[in-house]
């Protein structure tokens, strides 16, 4: 536990340093990274620890506040999760103090930094605290100490606007979060968590409980609809907070509803089927609007939707398999997700880090402005080809190894006898198929579109690779994209302990052999793939080593000037798709067709708007807004009313005690 | 696990590039002329293997890769597959979400390639394969599950491996609606028609063949080669549903597994002499047609079982 409150004192000791010397920003370029990388060395000695030796620990310390103590532990779940953390916040922090470098003339930097330190120790809290009040805390630093993060470049209305979603959407959240502690501080009256594990023998609370907690957590995890914020807070930060939101922040939703479900006892299977079917929605919903977006770093953002959807197939299979007594289904359903949570966060950062770095050289994220980088950053090119490979769930790389866990889940759920549990896994099926076939499509559209080509704009014709402190991040990342899928079976061992504790009382040799085969042959598969890929370069290198080889213009049917404006665009790249998902998604289109005989102009633009900010929040926020305009009088500026309203207030909250008493 | 096991594959090697000969004569019978001889793509192979190069000043490494990484993926496919009755050299519970995904992982380099022209003839065959590859690929996965859960095994060589006969007197309706929709499935990836026509000349109406256009060389025979695998595999699926073979042993199964690979090609050619190719704004239809007849297979087969 030592090494846990160590890495916490680092990093807030450090983030409280950086805000006292808010306007030196040299100084906080050093401090900032060093205090984060420096942080996360114990961290990561006591994730080690936990996952590896097997040993939980935790440690109470009393606290003022009624029903508050400072109560942390350190059990295989919190280590998984925590593991991200660190892994990700230090790669990030390199990375962004070369990335904050050009901002340095015009901007104090002390402040973002001392937010970035303050952010990894707050998402370490969360997964760590063992107290309700505890863990409100924290969750509420995480959700501030980001939320000035995505106002770094407040100087834009689009950021302010934002941020200002993220702020209301997050305390949404959190309100059905503090309703739900305080329910199960009634309950089993103490707000330790210790206490809630008495929870299971009280099905209707559970029940409520975990509606709760999906709509609280949700709002976190970014399950549709509750995802709003996601796709205009995250693209808004400067991509290395960009890629520790996407990575790793909204990961502690998940682990929130982990945590809470493993309070709430037996699962009945409709936990399950609720959970598939937000699954199913986030995820082929969220891979469409990945397929509409023209901006690189939103497109990575609603692909971060999609992603919690395979994590809600995951887990939902992994419920499903409880309690209908399947505990192999049970346990490949959980590892599957768990191995996504961990490759997730790894190739999501990296394509973050990718996109920034193409933002950093080119100014834009237009990917229809971008185009032939992968000759000027060839670094960025290679490893963001690689986090797309990943990303689309495609082998030899880690995407394929989680989703194909979930697959193998979903079915052998296919040969249950009652309808319902074949239907739901039948979904399972039928959505990661999609999510598969459209993801490929997304990503091949990003890759193809930005590092491929010509160059579309004179941006990215004049782009250069960015400094070693930002490549370096990038091929770590990359590397373990590769890492893990080829020793798949040994990465096991960092998530069996926590797929053990959520499968209780299942003995683990029901269910680690089958898991240990399939990682082992789909790694010896990644290994002979990349094995017969390379023989075959080899071959056709040594065929062409001694002939002619030419270079010349590419086949454009007989025209004499081929320009790079000739080329497909990412927007027409997409176009079946956006006729075809149009109506669906609510997609504008404006066309102005050619006129006349010697035509002047015509243009033709696509707009995508989010469908559930349209139609449902929209609505709703409009309506309570023209309810409570109604009592706006009471609202006027006056202090000394206002000091009447407090006074009113608190002699009636004394009558009603006196009264009630 | 025997060496016919692996001989099947290595005849699936050999013998691949005669499929697209195969295709070509029927149509060549219904058309009426005598067509090229049946061992062409043998011959365009070797002469490709002995010429060099000519490469698009646009073009970067990821072209270059692409056609050894499509081969090494359907080569590594064809090991996953059984044949006709014969379990695979490599059979294991999931193979046929591995086959599904590295044909995947083939046309993402194949995409990836056609966007590194910079061509915007090949930008369009890349967007069109890219979409109707990711309509056809719910009918491929729906339709694997549909058998999956009637030979109650998620292992290729599982569910054919002699299964597949007895299914055929229980559930024959429902089979019979997933080898429409494998079809379907092995036509549009194979680019053939009704969904891609393989002979045609203009390059606005290409998919497959526009996406290649750049190639040369040993590369283009790399592409070629794949291509005759990728028809093969796909076709050994067919084959499998259509003829389960159980109970022979030796050259004699060998010879009926190859017997039916040929009725497929044959098929494959009757089929696109007697159709037209469909407008392209009608495939998205015809391949969530396949999609919807897995599904009322695998409703079907519920039916069936209780």
């Amino acid at each position: 536990m030592t090494l846990i409150l160590t890495a916490l004192a680092i990093w807030v000791a450090t983030g409280i340093l950086c805000l006292a010397i808010a306007r030196q920003s040299r100084l906080a370029q050093i401090l900032g990274p060093a205090g984060v990388v420096l942080g996360s060395l114990p961290a990561t000695l006591a994730v080690c620890k936990t996952l590896l030796g097997g040993s939980s620990t935790s440690l109470i310390w009393p606290w003022a506040i009624p029903g508050a103590s400072f109560s942390i532990g350190l059990d295989a779940l919190s280590a998984f999760f925590v593991l991200p953390i660190v892994l990700i916040c230090a790669l990030a922090a390199i990375y962004g103090r070369a990335y904050l470098k050009s901002c340095a003339s015009r901007k104090a930097l002390g402040v973002p930094w001392a937010m970035f330190n303050l952010l990894a120790a707050s998402m370490l809290m969360v997964i760590v605290a063992r107290n309700a009040i505890l863990f409100l805390f924290a969750w509420e630093g995480m959700s501030l100490t980001s939320f000035f993060l995505v106002l770094f470049e407040s100087e834009h209305g689009r950021v302010r606007r934002a941020g200002w979603t993220y702020l209301v959407a997050t305390h949404i959240g959190t309100a059905f979060l503090l309703v739900m502690f305080v329910l199960f501080g009634r309950a089993s009256g103490s707000l330790d968590f210790d206490g809630f594990s008495r929870l299971s023998s009280m099905p209707a609370l559970a029940n409520l409980a975990f509606v709760l907690a999906l709509i609280g957590f949700g709002t976190k995890a970014g399950f549709m609809p509750l995802h709003i914020w996601l796709p205009e807070a995250h693209p808004a930060a400067p991509s290395h907070v960009s890629a520790v939101m996407s990575g790793v922040m909204i990961k502690t939703g998940l682990y929130g509803l982990i945590r809470t479900l493993l309070w709430l006892g037996a699962p009945p299977l409709w936990w399950g089927y609720t959970l598939v079917v937000v699954g199913a929605c986030s995820g082929v919903l969220g891979v469409m609007f990945v397929i509409v977006q023209h901006d690189l770093k939103r497109m990575l953002a609603y692909s971060s939707v999609e992603n919690m959807g395979i994590l809600g197939l995951g887990f939902g299979v992994g419920l499903i398999g409880l309690g209908n007594h399947q505990p192999l289904v049970a346990a490949l359903g959980f590892s599957g997700a768990l191995l996504h949570v961990l490759n997730h966060a790894i190739f999501k950062s990296l394509l973050f880090m990718g996109a920034g770095s193409v933002l950093h050289a080119t100014g834009t994220r237009e990917i229809d402005r971008l185009g032939g980088l992968l000759k000027r950053m060839p670094v960025t090119g290679a490893t963001f080809l690689m986090g797309a490979v990943s990303i689309s769930g495609l082998p030899p790389f880690n995407g394929f190894v989680g989703e194909f866990l979930i697959y193998f889940a979903a079915f052998s759920l296919l040969g249950a006898s009652s309808i319902p549990v074949i239907i739901a896994a039948l979904t399972v099926i039928v959505s990661l198929a999609v999510i598969g076939g459209l993801a490929a499509a997304c990503f091949t559209n990003a890759f193809g579109i930005v590092f491929l080509g010509e160059p579309r704009s004179d941006a990215a014709r004049h782009a250069h690779e960015s400094g070693i402190e930002m490549r370096a991040p990038m091929i770590v990342l990359a590397g373990c994209c590769l890492m893990i899928a080829l020793t798949a079976p040994h990465v096991m061992m960092l998530f069996a302990p926590v797929v053990s504790q959520l499968t209780r009382g299942v003995n683990p040799g029901d269910w680690m052999p089958v898991v240990t085969r399939s990682l082992s042959i789909l790694s010896y598969l990644a290994l002979g793939l990349l094995a017969l890929i390379a023989c075959l370069v080899g071959v056709r290198w040594a065929l062409l080593s001694k002939r002619p080889v030419d270079a010349t213009v590419t086949w454009d049917c007989g025209y004499i000037a081929p320009t790079s404006r000739m080329q497909y665009t990412g927007s027409s790249f997409v176009d079946p798709f956006v006729r075809f998902f149009g109506r669906l998604l609510g997609t504008r289109r404006t066309f102005l067709p050619p006129r006349g005989y010697f035509p002047d102009s015509a243009s033709l633009s696509t707009h995508t708007p989010d469908s559930s900010r349209e139609h449902v929040y929209r609505p709703v926020f409009h309506a309570i807004e023209q309810t409570l305009s109604k009592i706006q009088w009471l609202q006027h500026g006056r202090l000394n009313l206002y000091i009447l309203y407090i006074a009113l207030t608190l002699l009636a909250l004394m009558a009603w005690k006196l009264g009630a008493g | 696990m025997s060496i016919w096991n692996f001989s099947c594959v290595l005849l699936g090697l050999l013998l691949a590039p005669l499929m697209p000969g195969l295709i070509n004569r029927t149509k060549a019978f219904f058309a009426g002329r005598r067509g090229p001889p049946l061992l062409q793509t043998y011959f365009d192979l070797a002469k490709l293997l002995r010429k060099g190069a000519v490469y698009s000043r646009t073009t970067s490494w990821i072209f270059r890769l692409a056609p050894s990484v499509g081969l090494a993926c359907v080569m590594i496919g064809l090991l996953l597959i059984p044949s006709g009755g014969l379990a695979a050299p490599l059979a294991f519970s999931g193979d046929l979400i591995v086959l599904a995904y590295l044909l995947g992982l083939m046309r993402f380099m194949t995409i990836c390639a056609a966007l590194d022209t910079g061509s915007s003839f090949e930008g369009m065959g890349a967007s069109r394969e890219a979409f109707f590859s990711a309509l056809a690929e719910p009918a491929l996965i729906l339709g694997l599950a549909t058998l999956a859960r009637q030979a109650n095994s998620f292992s290729l060589s599982g569910i054919f491996g002699g299964v597949v006969r007895a299914e055929w007197h229980l559930a024959g309706p429902a089979l019979v609606l997933v080898a429409a929709a494998l079809l379907i499935v092995f036509l549009a990836e194979n680019a053939r028609i009704p969904v891609d026509d393989p002979n045609t000349h203009l390059e606005l109406t290409m998919i497959h063949e526009v996406m290649i256009l750049d190639y040369s060389g040993p590369d283009l025979a790399c592409v070629l080669y794949g291509a005759s695998l990728k028809l093969w595999l796909l076709g050994t699926l067919l084959a499998d549903i259509f003829l389960p073979l159980t109970g022979l042993t030796g050259l004699l199964q060998t010879a009926c597994f190859l017997a039916v690979m040929f009725g497929v090609a044959v098929l494959t050619g009757v089929i696109e002499s007697v159709m037209a190719r469909l407008s392209l704004l009608k495939v998205p239809h015809l391949l969530i047609g396949a999609t919807a007849l897995s599904v009322l297979g695998f409703a079907l087969m519920l039916r069936f079982a209780s």
